[in-house]
């Protein structure tokens, strides 16, 4: 194992774990912001810093470097590149090199944002990047500006490259309604990264020259106008969270019906209601990040309505995850207690989405902590979740070796009781109306003991998520042998050699007729 | 369940049989307040996901706890769909969702109304917020800063601008906030029904000291309110005798945001 046939390699299994390796280390460096930031909540007034800057950075940085550094690349990077072609029965992706390089611009994307502690004027314009602050801040905006582009850039040319490879390079007898659900919902992930990247490449280059090349594409004084802005970023920014949901509710698919071993309740609405209802959706719901932003008010109502459709696809998909559990043989090991955990923490975001749906009560509790919980179980927490399970549940793939139970079920327990314990007690305070993005709440003291409570729950959840990284390290070390299928899964991956070599398979793998990635068998 | 679909089917044909009727329901004398609407959709809506989500997680933890692994359950035994009940799985919940959708909608639609339609009776206000002050301007001329004193009973819009960067002038107490920005009005209205005092917090990230940008809002009795605003009148009188020059139409240059 020499570090430069990593660097230069073009096997999609090494590219995905190269993917893994700088998306856990962003995450751990995001998770840090998170942490300062809640050290500093804790009391009213300066605590550990008395730079309000300082937090405004931390907050930018772990807002950006989560979605665009950790949850996207780890699983339209990570998951993607390592299960589809496995998945399918391919030898490879179907652009080896091109794949090289987007996990080459995606380490420079990451080295890009982490240069934030670096440099004199570090960014504090927040993961949205609003006009006019952005224009007018003392902040490197361009910093922010080039760390889209070039993450946004790498996960394009992923996305061509993927809609390549599935539908050429599929082994023969894999038709469509063979595919697994992973592998439907990232395809559908990136689709929409294909459509909306660019938009958002557009508004964040605009925000540049607007600030550096005296453009005015966003200032009224000469033209512009404040808004445009924001509708370019969010019409790209929630089918972004699409892009993160779609892979980690397949991934969570994959965890349940495999450690159900039940086929996968209903296939066809999962795949064409569920994943296909969310793509005909995505790009028609953006204005409910705008809802008091100034919008006109018939696009807020109109919005409004496709913003309560989008519960139609998504409830379908959480019919079929709970039907996958009906009458199955479910075992409780660590891949399945973080994908039950999803199940449970996205019904509770999912659900306190609904009155955010609709914009009179969103003039209450837009921008307040409620929102901020919301997406953090819907989005941050459930997606992560469902990563941290992900990996758990191909570990064996990938290492051949298995994991320590112990201490993997320890640290999901941690970081359920963690998660639950910040982002409910935070949804608590926002509809009592304690704004987001507060370097101190003065003015709000009646929220110092939440506050504390929640800086107190986060600390638990960091231990639990530390424990778990800790045990996939010790377990690539010296975990046990784990054979080439541990869970008795007939979905193609674990029809290989764990871990499987350069090509995947020895001979190409053919499928009998009657196969199917869930069709469990007796034992 | 059976409530929440109950309503659903409700407000499914609410939507469609009564949409005229809403036009017409505005000519009611009383002056409304979207705080205790606001609270009263509030629970419902939030009754509503409870129980759906109690339902949900009920089904779940039964499903685990029948299908967990043991001996003579080693693999899953998920019934296999006959073509109409696969149909049936999607169009039931399709229609479920939908008629949920529809009466949050409709619910949503009407209070939505009622924070949008400024009663004709009002005390309208400038405001100007800036990094990081919110500037009132009563019709009178009379300007404050970070207060802004009204009368009980009487309903007040803002009418909203900004010199530099986005603010959102949110006012927990009455459940309303809106962004104000440059180059756009915007507007919101509230119904201070009694005397009281209320906090204003800033609900859009502005710039450095956003988490210091806030006010009050003084709720005072009529009387009181009106001997306020006429000392602030006779102030204003004697400060400016001498006509002072308007201020200079506010294109301010682009202000540098300050590091602390």
């Amino acid at each position: 194992m020499n570090l430069k046939e990593w660097i230069f390699t073009t096997d999609h299994k090494r590219v995905g774990v190269l993917y893994l390796i700088g998306s856990i280390a962003a995450f751990a460096v995001a998770g840090i912001m998170a942490m300062l930031m809640r050290i500093e909540l804790s009391t009213i007034g300066p605590t550990i810093t008395a730079n309000p800057t300082q937090y405004n950075v931390w907050l930018y940085t772990h807002g950006a470097v989560m979605i665009l550094g950790f949850q996207i690349p780890a699983l339209t990077g990570f998951f993607a590149n390592y299960c589809i072609p496995l998945m399918i029965g391919a030898k490879d992706v179907a652009f080896p090199r091109v794949n090289a390089l987007s996990v080459w611009l995606f380490y420079v994307g990451v080295i890009l944002a982490l240069l934030t502690f670096f440099i004199p004027d570090p960014p504090d314009v927040m993961w949205t990047g609003y006009p006019p602050y952005s224009t007018i801040t003392t902040g490197n905006t361009a910093m922010y500006s080039f760390t889209v582009l070039i993450l946004g850039f790498a996960s394009i040319i992923g996305g061509v490259n993927f809609l390549t490879t599935v539908a050429y390079m599929r082994a023969p007898g894999i038709t469509l309604n063979k595919l697994n659900i992973f592998v439907w919902c990232t395809l559908a992930a990136f689709v929409l990264q294909l459509i909306f990247v660019p938009v958002l490449g557009t508004a964040v280059s605009l925000i540049s020259m607007d600030k550096y090349l005296g453009t005015n594409f966003f200032d009224p004084t000469k033209g512009g106008d404040v808004l445009t802005y924001q509708n370019l970023f969010w019409f790209y920014s929630h089918p972004a969270v699409y892009v993160i949901f779609l892979p980690f509710i397949g991934v969570v698919y994959e965890i349940i019906s495999v450690h159900a071993r039940n086929a996968v309740f209903n296939y066809k609405m999962v795949v064409y209601g569920g994943v296909g209802g969310i793509v005909l959706l995505a790009g028609e719901v953006w204005v409910h990040h705008l809802y008091v932003s100034g919008m006109a008010d018939w696009l807020r109502i109109g919005q409004m309505v496709t913003t309560l459709l989008i519960s139609i696809p998504v409830g379908l998909m959480m019919i079929g995850l709970i039907g996958t559990l009906y009458k199955g043989s479910i075992a409780f090991n660590t891949p399945m207690l973080y994908g039950l955990g999803v199940v449970f923490l996205f019904l509770i975001g999912g659900l306190t989405g609904i009155p955010l749906a609709v914009p009179s009560l969103t003039l209450g509790v837009s921008d307040t902590y409620y929102v901020v919980g919301h997406f953090h179980y819907v989005m941050a927490v459930a997606g992560t979740f469902a990563i941290f399970g992900g990996v758990y549940h191909w570990f064996p793939k990938m290492t051949g070796k298995m994991y320590n139970e112990f201490w993997g079920k320890l640290g999901f327990w941690l970081t359920f009781v963690g998660v639950n314990i910040v982002f409910w007690i935070m949804m608590d305070i926002g509809v009592q109306g304690m704004p987001r993005r507060y370097y101190d709440y003065a003015h709000f003291p009646q929220f110092e003991s939440a506050h504390q409570w929640m800086t107190a729950g986060a600390a638990v959840l960091a231990v639990g998520f530390a424990i778990a990284v800790l045990n996939w390290i010790m377990g690539a070390i010296n975990g046990k042998p784990a054979g080439d299928n541990p869970w008795n899964s007939p979905s193609l991956e674990w029809t290989t050699v764990s871990p499987p070599p350069h090509g995947n398979w020895p001979s190409p793998p053919a499928v009998a007729e009657d196969w199917h990635p869930y069709g469990y068998k007796k034992a | 369940m059976h409530e929440t679909i109950r309503r659903g089917a409700a407000g499914l044909a609410a939507l469609f049989l009564s949409a005229p009727a809403w036009a017409a329901a505005k000519a009611e004398p009383a002056i409304p307040d979207p705080a205790r609407d606001w609270d009263r959709l509030w629970n419902e809506v939030i009754f509503d996901i409870t129980i759906i989500g109690i339902l949900f997680a009920i089904v779940t933890a039964w499903f685990i706890w029948q299908g967990r692994r043991r001996p003579g359950n080693e693999v899953g035994a998920s019934p296999k769909l006959s073509p109409a009940s696969a149909v049936g799985w999607v169009v039931i919940p399709i229609f479920v969702f939908l008629s949920i959708d529809l009466y949050t909608a409709a619910n949503g639609w009407v209070l939505w109304n009622t924070y949008r339609d400024v009663p004709d009776k009002r005390l309208e206000i400038k405001l100007e917020s800036g990094m990081y002050s919110w500037d009132y301007t009563y019709p009178n001329g009379v300007r404050t800063q970070n207060e802004l004193v009204v009368p009980a009973g009487m309903p007040v819009v803002l009418r909203m601008t900004s010199r530099d960067t986005l603010h959102s002038h949110y006012i927990p107490d009455f459940r309303v906030k809106e962004d104000s920005m440059p180059g756009r009005i915007t507007y919101l209205w509230f119904n201070p029904t009694k005397p009281g005092e209320h906090i204003v917090t800033c609900a859009e990230y502005c710039g450095v000291m956003h988490g210091y940008m806030a006010g009050r809002i003084i709720v005072k009795a009529p009387e009181e309110y009106a001997a306020w605003i006429k000392g602030e009148e006779t102030k204003l009188a004697a400060a400016s005798a001498p006509e002072p020059a308007a201020p200079a139409a506010s294109k301010p240059a682009k202000p540098a945001a300050k590091k602390t």
